[in-house]
């Protein structure tokens, strides 16, 4: 198996794998943040904004996380650097 | 495959490539000025008025309202700042309705000179509002050995702000375009949708989340721990 086959499969497999593994943990926690949101929303109707504007927030961060899991995949997908340099080599040569 | 706004050029000479998000930037700018001279220009303070007034008379009591609840004491010293993020962010991803319009958000370099903003913000007004000596000592706040993680800690959230928006604005024009290839119809408008969406709430935590940096800075040491909120319960 020359380099370009075992970069593109490499590559390929870890996109796919990253985003993947990388949605289970924001997904988990996001669900139990809303959970208890809803929770407390119950308990204190009276302090809905602020309990919406922190659930907000926080499931902003935790998304973040899934975010920086699918930019990896774009990346390696997308804008490879090790591809682009195979690619460059074999079309020198 | 059409990544970001930075790909499609309209003019370039040597160096300077004049691309697409620049443009959209711009007319952005353009349209927001623009648009609040225009409606600035006759304000009326009795019950009489315009719509438009009305409508950014909502718009700003609103964002000033938001940074209060947030914890900052004096809303409209923030306001120049956080109140420009927000109408940017939010002009700019509901412009996504325009058919041929690429947000400029959806580039890394909008994002990252917009989190450079916030992070260069977050000190000035640190320092404006406790002076330089109480600014810096705010680092060591627990103790001394957190000096290096809450500078790491300042630079990584930095990194944070861009990442996420840049990440939830490309996605959305990422996942449109692909889904225009496979299912033309009805699919994409519901995905436009949510991308209207996400690129609205996005706004929203960018603001709210420099609002929170700079209210932790020139909050300090001595004031309440928590913003409170203010409603009475």
């Amino acid at each position: 198996m020359d380099n370009m086959t075992l970069i593109a499969i490499a590559s390929i497999v870890t996109a796919g794998l990253t985003i993947a593994l990388g949605s289970i943990g924001p997904a988990l926690g996001e669900g139990r943040a809303v959970a208890t949101a809803l929770s407390s929303l119950a308990q204190q109707p009276d302090a809905s904004s602020t309990i919406t504007r922190t659930l907000f927030v926080g499931l902003a961060m935790i998304e973040s996380i899934a975010i920086y899991c699918f930019v990896v995949s774009m990346i390696l997908i997308f804008a490879n650097p090790f591809w682009n340099h195979v690619i460059a080599q074999t079309a020198g040569k | 495959m059409h990544l970001s706004s930075d790909e499609t050029i309209f003019w370039q000479r040597g160096f300077f490539k004049l691309n697409g998000t620049i443009v959209s930037t711009w007319a952005l700018m353009f349209a927001l000025a623009a648009g609040s001279m225009l409606v600035t220009r006759k304000l009326s303070t009795n019950l009489k008025r315009s719509r438009w007034q009305n409508l950014l008379e909502i718009v700003v009591t609103g964002i000033e309202q938001q940074i209060q609840d947030v914890g900052l004491r004096h809303p409209k010293k923030y306001m120049g700042f956080l109140g420009t993020l927000f109408l940017f962010l939010a002009l700019a991803s509901l412009c996504t309705v325009i058919p041929g319009y690429d947000p400029p958000t959806g580039s890394l370099s909008t994002t990252a000179a917009l989190a450079l903003c916030v992070f260069v913000a977050v000190p000035f007004f640190g320092i404006s509002e406790q002076g330089l000596g109480g600014y810096l000592k705010s680092y060591m706040e627990p103790t001394v050995i957190m000096l290096p993680f809450n500078i790491i800690s300042e630079l990584s959230r930095t990194l944070a702000l861009a990442v996420r928006l840049f990440g939830n604005m490309m996605s959305g024009a990422m996942i449109l375009a692909i889904l225009l290839t496979i299912t033309p119809f009805i699919f994409p408008i519901a995905m436009s949708a949510l991308g209207l969406l996400t690129g609205m709430v996005q706004a929203y935590i960018f603001t709210i989340l420099a609002a929170v940096y700079i209210a932790a800075a020139t909050r300090g040491p001595r004031a309440e721990p928590a913003p409170t909120p203010n409603t009475t319960a």
